[in-house]
């Protein structure tokens, strides 16, 4: 047995892989099944096969422990189950079960070790095991890093194959026929004559039996829904307002409260004048809580009005006031000090480009939010025997941790009801609002809070996108490229993020680096180096994480240097690119908007490619150079992700991506001033709207032979595919996002 | 104060300049009307008061000087306006929060106007922010919408 401690040291390379301290490590430990949580107070004659698929009276219940918001894995994941089971959409609830280590996410863990998802050799692969055998033992629940289905592909088909079993063993017993004899469909075993047994009247004989483990998983030819098109399971409640998030929620008796916290993020309260908003009508108190004050109210609106007729005095930021030092501390940040990792060395691109004639350039990528359109909010109850908090948040167990240390229970008395979620982007990866919640509610005990952010709060306190700042030299010779050295500085999210959440990661941080180190290009000559920048403003998870910096910068980059050998886009990349499920990406968005066609008059067109999450997406962007602006009409989208799950979901959710790419590339930033961020709402931050959004046309591609997710990689390559484009149609460089700050956008 | 919401009147006590988004949801508890910004930049809270879409978000209770409805007397799940069941086939929502606003927009331009141009739906329904990017999406929802309408 060794310590988790000696693991941690002895692995140090792994980057960007949670490590909680102080639990014994060990083979057996990793082999054992975690306990199943719906065993807790399991009623009479209710069967559980395991921590997925549970029977009580006449409801079959599917749990879905991957949080959803937006991406459709309530739907994703029990379809999954219900393909093994057997079970018709309609028959059965689903959950997103309780907090518990049974929900480990074993796919987050691959991600997080420093081989490239490319690199599946015996080292690589080993790595994983270690990294998947300690998320395990520590039971890390967390839906992100687009893994939710790569946990749950296997996972969930087993889970509805072992019910599926145990409740053939079941029908056995009870007809005395053989399983072999007996089939399954629509939720019923059938017998050789024909005589269906409801699964709910199995349930109870088949709870007094070990469950059936010995199965094997379903032919893809045999699939009835993976890879069919589906009905989300929530679509119609989300078409007729009927969809319940975390702000619906109405606890009985419940208080509405709000909070104004120090806009400098960090900063103190120093003092604060409450005396007007006490007198407004409907307040029920003002409280301290860390950092500021909560305003207690009997309507949502009330609280905000006598949120906003307080003074404050708050104390200074603990990071840089002004964004012009942010970017100074960047620009000073390429030293060997700061070296976090060289990722990559192939070659000698130090040597080629120090030779001379090299080409180079720099590139900048701003802070940004996430809002998703649901403002945080979060209901906490607080009571001697326990807490109970309702609200959608994407790391459970940490959050039982967290509340419990506030107000004095332990983790297992946290009870935690997880809520749909109007959108996150890595938002509800945070804590800061729950911890809020959770004051607010343990100076009131016995009372449910509901605590809602106004959309500025929700601003103001926005862990942004992390800012990051590219150099590049490269070389170019006989019309090919030769060498790219890449050097980026960035704040390291990994340690602002799981800093707050008080999870500690040892090791460099792959997030400063993701998009650019792993892409799968044969440069004869290529070097990656990350920088980790200390002190700046606290730095968020934001879709694609580090690659939505790095897919621009790499690719960008390239694209330049293709231009300087005289090359075509397309082709270039096509030779430089080994991998051959990249390859095919890329071949595909070719034939699927015909590159090399003749355009229309002010016309251009952009081709990138990055691999992020596992997912080579290569994408083409057609715009026009219009009076008014660029114009984006077309965009062209192929990823490949072993296996499309859903194909309708896959394409909204590509869709999705490359509008949130585009709207943020275009037009959004955050940006600090006496040490406050300067935007407070949607039109200071816009994203996308309707009438800018191209025709995106879809591909999924399913040669690599890991199932893989689709809610982040779209996001990378549309940034540097539409600089590329604008290139194209005008023969103006941007080197910096947001695009609006150089060029007009209709 | 009186207030007549998806076919039913209520009697409020409320400041006259209460956003009638906030009677809705904190006094009413009518919930499928959301919250997203309050200064009418998202949409988010579209309502209609006399069958036209209102942000509730900037619309002093006061001020409402006929019937409101929202997306939970538009439709309800099985009895289905034309918008929604066009929602549903062309699977819009992803996160579904502005969904409700959406719909609500949608339904207006329509009832005004059932054959709008590709680009009187753009003009129309980008004042509805969607943080997913369901937009393509959207575009076909309004244009089956239409068929229906017209074909009701």
């Amino acid at each position: 047995m060794a310590s988790v401690g000696k693991i941690a040291r002895r692995t140090f390379l792994i980057g960007s892989a949670a490590v909680l301290g102080g639990v014994a490590f060990g083979v057996y430990k990793v082999r054992s099944p975690s306990a199943n949580p719906l065993e807790d107070g399991l009623a009479q004659g209710a069967a559980t096969f395991n921590p997925w698929v549970i029977i009580e009276g006449d409801k079959i219940t599917l749990i879905g422990p991957h949080g959803d918001k937006g991406q459709g894995v309530a739907h994703s994941q029990a379809a999954l189950i219900a393909e093994e089971m057997d079970l018709e959409f309609g028959q059965f609830d689903v959950s997103f079960g309780k907090p518990a280590a049974a929900y480990w996410n074993r796919a987050l863990a691959d991600e997080g070790v420093p081989f490239m998802s490319t690199d599946e050799s015996f080292t690589a692969e080993t790595m994983r095991g270690v990294m998947g055998g300690l998320t395990k033992l520590l039971g890390m629940q967390i839906t992100g890093g687009s893994t939710a289905m790569p946990d749950s592909f296997d996972k969930l088909r087993e889970a509805g194959a072992i019910a599926r079993e145990t409740l053939k063993a079941a029908a056995a017993q009870k007809s005395g026929i053989n399983t072999t004899a007996l089939k399954t469909e629509a939720g019923h075993v059938i017998l050789p004559d024909g005589t269906k047994l409801s699964y709910q009247e199995l349930a109870p004989i088949a709870a007094g039996l070990e469950p059936v483990t010995d199965v094997t998983l379903r032919d893809p030819s045999a699939w009835r829904l993976i890879g069919k098109p589906m009905q989300r399971l929530d679509i119609i409640a989300k078409s007729t307002g009927t969809q319940t998030y975390g702000i619906d929620v109405e606890v009985p008796g419940a208080v509405h409260a709000t909070v104004k916290v120090n806009p400098r993020q960090g900063g103190a309260l120093n003092g604060y004048d409450a005396s007007a908003a006490k007198e407004m009508r409907g307040v029920k108190g003002i409280v301290e809580i860390t950092g500021g004050v909560a305003v207690i109210a009997d309507n949502t609106w009330r609280a905000i009005q006598a949120a906003e007729a307080i003074d404050f005095d708050w104390g200074e930021a603990p990071y840089p006031a002004e964004q012009d030092q942010h970017w100074e501390a960047i620009a000073a940040s390429f030293t060997e000090d700061k070296l976090d990792k060289q990722w990559r060395d192939d070659g000698d691109a130090a040597a080629a480009v120090a030779a001379g004639g090299a080409f180079a350039a720099e590139y900048r990528a701003p802070y940004v939010a996430h809002a998703p359109l649901e403002p945080l909010n979060a209901t906490v109850l607080v009571e001697e025997g326990g807490v109970t908090v309702w609200t959608g948040h994407q790391i459970p167990r940490q959050l039982q941790v967290l509340v419990a240390e506030i107000t004095g229970h332990e983790q297992e008395q946290v009870t935690l009801h997880n809520q749909f979620m109007g959108g996150s982007f890595g938002h509800r990866l945070e804590f800061e609002h729950i911890k809020q919640a959770a004051e607010i509610a343990n100076q009131m005990r016995g009372t449910p809070v509901k605590l809602t952010y106004s959309r500025e709060e929700d601003f103001a306190h926005d862990f942004p996108r992390h800012i990051g700042m590219a150099r590049a030299a490269g070389v170019v010779k006989d019309g090919k490229v030769e060498a790219i050295d890449l050097q980026v500085a960035m704040p390291s999210v990994v340690e602002s993020q799981m800093g707050r959440a008080k999870i500690p990661v040892p090791g460099p941080d792959s997030q400063i680096v993701a998009g650019s180190w792993n892409n799968p290009y044969d440069l004869p000559n290529y070097r990656m180096r990350g920088y980790r920048v200390p002190g700046l403003a606290p730095v968020s998870s934001w879709r694609s994480v580090g690659a939505s910096a790095n897919g621009f910068f790499f690719d960008s980059f390239l694209d330049e240097l293709i231009h300087e050998a005289g090359a075509d886009p397309m082709e270039e990349r096509l030779r430089l690119i080994g991998h051959d499920a990249s390859r095919k990406v890329l071949e595909a968005v070719a034939e699927m908007s015909s590159w090399g066609g003749e355009l229309g008059p002010n016309k251009g067109r952009g081709v990138a490619f990055v691999e992020s999450f596992g997912v080579p997406t290569a994408e083409v962007i057609e715009v026009t150079n219009t009076d008014a602006g660029i114009k984006i009409d077309k965009v062209w989208v192929a990823a490949d992700v072993g296996t499309v799950v859903d194909p309708v979901n896959f394409e909204n959710l590509v869709q999705g991506g490359v509008v949130f790419a585009l709207g943020h590339a275009i037009n959004s930033e955050i940006t600090y001033a006496d040490g406050m961020a300067e935007q407070a709402n949607y039109w200071d931050a816009e994203g996308m709207r309707l009438r800018q959004c191209p025709e995106i046309f879809v591909r999924g591609l399913e040669n690599g032979d890991k199932v893989r997710g689709i809610g982040e990689p779209p996001v990378p390559p549309a940034a540097p595919a539409l600089a590329n484009a604008i290139f194209a149609a005008t023969g103006q460089r941007i080197r910096e996002m947001p695009f609006s700050k150089h060029i007009d956008f209709v | 104060m009186q207030l007549v919401v998806d076919g039913k009147t209520h009697e409020v006590d409320v400041e006259e300049d209460m956003p009638l988004l906030w009677v809705l949801r904190d006094e009413l508890n009518i919930k499928g009307v959301k919250y997203g910004c309050g200064v009418a930049a998202c949409g988010a809270c579209t309502v209609h008061i006399d069958g036209v879409a209102v942000r509730s978000c900037q619309t002093p209770v006061a001020d409402v000087d006929g019937e409101v409805t929202t997306i939970n007397g538009l439709g309800q799940p099985d009895a289905l306006h034309a918008v929604q069941e066009a929602w549903i086939e062309t699977q819009v929502a992803q996160c579904g929060y502005c969904q409700s606003g959406q719909i609500m927009q949608a339904a207006s331009l329509l009832s005004d106007n059932p054959t709008p141009s590709d680009d009187e739906i753009d003009e129309a329904m980008s004042g509805n922010l969607c943080r997913c990017g369901t937009y393509p999406r959207i575009r076909a929802a309004v244009k089956l919408a239409a068929t229906k309408v017209q074909g009701a």
